[in-house]
């Protein structure tokens, strides 16, 4: 049906990558909020990444990817335009639910700033007033402003060292946003959880509906494995096919936190070993080759 | 004519199967059960009765001419034996190792009335493999019926229904989630009960009945149902996508690390190659004390990976006694002999983690048995003041999935209560056109019943086409049917095809 050929590559940091992929029938099929899952190569791991943006007419969807472990940093050398990637799916998950807001507030922090615009866009579509927040660490790591001004009626940037917009995280920005607008209806969250958690703590004295994306760890993103199981007020659900959008006053981000940790030891060796690897033979041999396989003990 | 063979003259024991030594197979994911040779299967062959009321046919639920293959292979005829077999079941080397033989064919052989029954699934998987070592393939003469079969499903159920609807002429495109086709066969059952090749011998072979697998394709989320009848050109559409969403117990501390369903476990282990790590990279972190909670097949699965990726200590935690446990007999003595721990009448009450948020314990309490409940079996119920700590650092549930939800939230389809596909008999669903079976519409069950539920749901299908049922149109001549003229059965000779497509 498709064979997932990257057609376009963009650096917007050193970590911080974003390709563009053929896949017309999923870029027909996609809406806010739903992720897909990835395998770089044969040998891969399945990682779980939200769609930051699809073209219905371009037939494509577009990740937003930063280079954190193994998986991620291997496909930030080897992903070029007119490679393939061996395995998308998607896409998964429950799309977004775009109520009948009339004013929302749509906050990326850091890599949520990707998966959180066609959220901003569908709401802009759908005549809502969209206020932008965007938390990044410093100006050189900023991306997409002009993405979002294009569909924000405002925008707000945030940094940590203050070397762009105001000075400070993205509940910051949220404040004053709720401080210039007191009739805002919700507020949508992307980012790495303490931050979602963050939000969801500004806004609960507000009783402002907030509401989350979760992404922990999953191998099939079918609800098969179970993997990927968070506990929302007292129930357990399965973000991949439950959610993965939940109502962020009810998460428990802490447990969502220590799971996500649980493969750290592994990841680490495999980040290690794999940096090890790829100094050593630097230079026309290719790191994936068969190698003999190694216990697990 | 030869002697008619008597109980008393037929060898009186059942050929045993070569086997890897359990202390060598523990560290190792080769197979356990290393298949008979030539001269084991003959002489098993001999033990058939070959008697009169056939009941081995009838305990088969997709209906195998058991009689029909044994006596091919006492002729030494394999080819004609795969032949047979394969006429109504196409993956006879998954069959033969993982069908629940004693309580199916094997429960009801004559000989096992005084004797140990016919070892009819060794002598399945004995031809099975042959086929596969011989490049065999049982590829009838098809007849375009230019009807078009969405499945959705690539597992045991929608295998089955694929087969049959390209044996009768449909064009058949299966859809996997995944990035393998194979289902349960690929990421549940482990390389030492059924490798992961076997499986893809198989496949292949139904892509020698014209059938096309394509894979990363989420049905329901991509293209829903619905689409696929109205705007993909689909006559009709099988879904056997698997129950898919495990369950867990609801106690405390079950979302410490360290603690997940058999599915992540076995999908983690042998779909993704964990125990490879880290030339392949999925991440399994095998532990050193496993519990394993259940006492079915997937849980005897669990058990023995985690034995095999280095545990030292694995047990099994299960509220009934031995008696009760759903796993089949030989897989609870291959767990046993491999050194798995079983606690019977024990049933876990919370889960203790460490200041690291890993599971360190698993607080149980032991149960006694009462009267039976509704499943028949007697409900165990707990014994005051028996709680106990079992030290763990690795806790793998495995006690059944719920129905996987993304078809019901996607489509129109009616489910029924428990959120299963509500069919009715011929596994119709509430779609006209759409039908389905499998563990989505039964719950969890094995293999066989899904190719069963496969099967029947594609004779339901071909007469939603106006299609006759193939098997006793083409059947392969000289193989089932002895009437038949060029392969064609000769009843089915004038039968002129109504084509409403």
């Amino acid at each position: 049906m498709t064979d997932f050929e990257i057609l376009k590559r963009e650096d917007f940091s050193e970590v911080t990558y974003l390709l563009e992929i053929a896949h017309p029938a999923m870029a027909r099929a996609a809406h806010p909020g739903q992720f897909v899952i990835v395998m770089e190569h044969a040998r891969g791991e399945r990682i779980p990444l939200t769609i930051a943006d699809f073209d219905r007419e371009r037939g494509t969807v577009t990740l937003v990817i930063q280079a954190v472990g193994k998986t991620t940093r291997e496909m930030q050398q080897r992903c070029r335009v007119g490679t393939r990637l061996h395995a998308v799916v998607g896409p998964m998950g429950i799309p977004s639910h775009l109520g009948k807001a009339k004013k929302v507030v749509c906050v990326g922090g850091g890599l949520g700033v990707a998966p959180v615009f066609p959220q901003a866009r569908a709401y802009h579509e759908s005549g809502a007033y969209v206020i932008g927040v965007l938390g990044f660490r410093s100006k050189s790591l900023i991306f997409w402003e002009d993405k979002f001004r294009a569909c924000c009626d405002e925008l707000i940037v945030c940094t940590d060292d203050g070397s762009a917009g105001i000075k400070g995280l993205v509940t910051e920005g949220i404040r004053q946003a709720i401080a210039r607008h007191p009739d805002i209806d919700e507020v949508v969250a992307i980012g790495p959880p303490i931050m979602m958690k963050g939000c969801a703590e500004a806004t609960r004295p507000h009783g402002i509906r907030t509401m989350v994306s979760l992404n922990p760890v999953m191998v099939d993103g079918t609800g098969m494995c179970g993997g990927c199981r968070v506990k929302i007020g007292e129930q357990i659900k399965f973000a991949c096919v439950d959610g993965p959008d939940f109502d962020g006053h009810q998460v428990d981000f802490d447990d969502l936190m220590a799971r996500l940790g649980r493969y750290k030891p592994t990841e680490k060796a495999a980040l290690d070993a794999w940096k090890d690897e790829s100094c050593r033979i630097r230079g026309g041999v290719d790191p994936l080759a068969p190698v003999p396989a190694v216990g697990t003990r | 004519m030869a002697k008619k063979k008597t109980i008393r003259t037929i060898p009186q024991a059942r050929t045993p199967m070569p086997e890897q030594s359990p202390e060598a197979r523990v560290k190792n994911f080769d197979e356990v059960a290393c298949g008979y040779r030539l001269e084991d299967a003959l002489v098993e062959v001999d033990r058939c009765l070959d008697c009169a009321d056939e009941p081995c046919v009838k305990g088969c639920p997709v209906g195998i001419d058991i009689p029909g293959f044994i006596r091919k292979m006492a002729a030494k005829n394999f080819h004609g034996a795969y032949d047979t077999i394969t006429d109504t079941n196409l993956l006879p080397s998954v069959c033969g190792r993982v069908c629940p033989q004693e309580s199916q064919c094997e429960g009801v052989c004559t000989v096992g009335e005084t004797l140990e029954p016919v070892a009819i699934g060794r002598l399945e998987r004995f031809v099975g493999d042959m086929a596969i070592k011989e490049g065999w393939a049982n590829v009838p003469y098809i007849q375009p019926s230019r009807f078009k079969v969405g499945i959705v499903g690539s597992g045991p159920a929608g295998m089955a229904c694929a087969a049959d609807m390209a044996k009768a002429g449909c064009e058949v495109v299966v859809y996997e989630a995944f990035h393998e086709p194979g289902g349960v066969l690929k990421y549940g059952i482990p390389d030492f009960r059924l490798p992961n090749s076997v499986v893809d011998v198989e496949i292949e072979k139904l892509t020698r009945l014209g059938i096309r697998f394509e894979c990363n394709t989420l049905v329901g989320r991509l293209f829903t149902l619905e689409q696929m009848l109205t705007e993909m050109g689909f006559h009709a559409v099988f879904v056997g996508t698997g129950a898919g969403y495990p369950s867990f117990m609801g106690i405390p501390g079950e979302s410490l690390n360290g603690v997940l369903s058999a599915n992540e476990w076995l999908t983690r282990c042998n779909l993704m190659h964990g125990r490879d790590f880290p030339s392949y990279d999925t991440p399994l972190q095998p532990g050193k004390r496993v519990a394993v909670v259940g006492a079915g097949n997937t849980a005897m699965d669990a058990m023995r990976v985690s034995l095999r990726v280095g545990a030292e200590n694995v047990c099994c935690v299960y509220r009934r006694s031995a008696t009760e446990a759903p796993a089949r007999a030989e897989e609870i003595h291959h767990a046993m002999e491999e050194g798995v721990e079983f606690h019977w009448l024990t049933s876990p009450l919370e889960l203790i983690g460490d200041a690291g948020n890993n599971v360190r314990a698993m607080r149980c309490e032991k149960m006694e048995l009462g009267e039976p409940d509704a499943s028949g079996r007697r409900r165990p119920l707990p014994v005051a003041g028996s709680a106990f700590e079992l030290e763990t650092d690795t806790v793998i549930f495995a006690i059944g999935t719920n129905a996987n939800p993304i078809l019901g939230q996607t489509s129109g389809l009616k489910l029924d209560k428990r959120g299963y596909i509500a069919t009715d008999a011929n596994l119709a669903t509430s779609i006209a056109g759409i039908y389905a079976g499998g563990d989505i519409v039964t719950g969890a069950a094995t293999v066989i019943q899904a190719m069963g539920a496969g099967r029947k749901a594609a004779r339901a299908m071909k007469a939603y086409l106006g299609l006759r049922d193939s098997g006793c149109v083409y059947g392969r001549e000289g193989s089932g049917d002895e009437d038949t003229l060029f392969g064609l059965s000769r009843e089915e000779h004038n039968f002129a095809r109504v084509h409403l497509a």
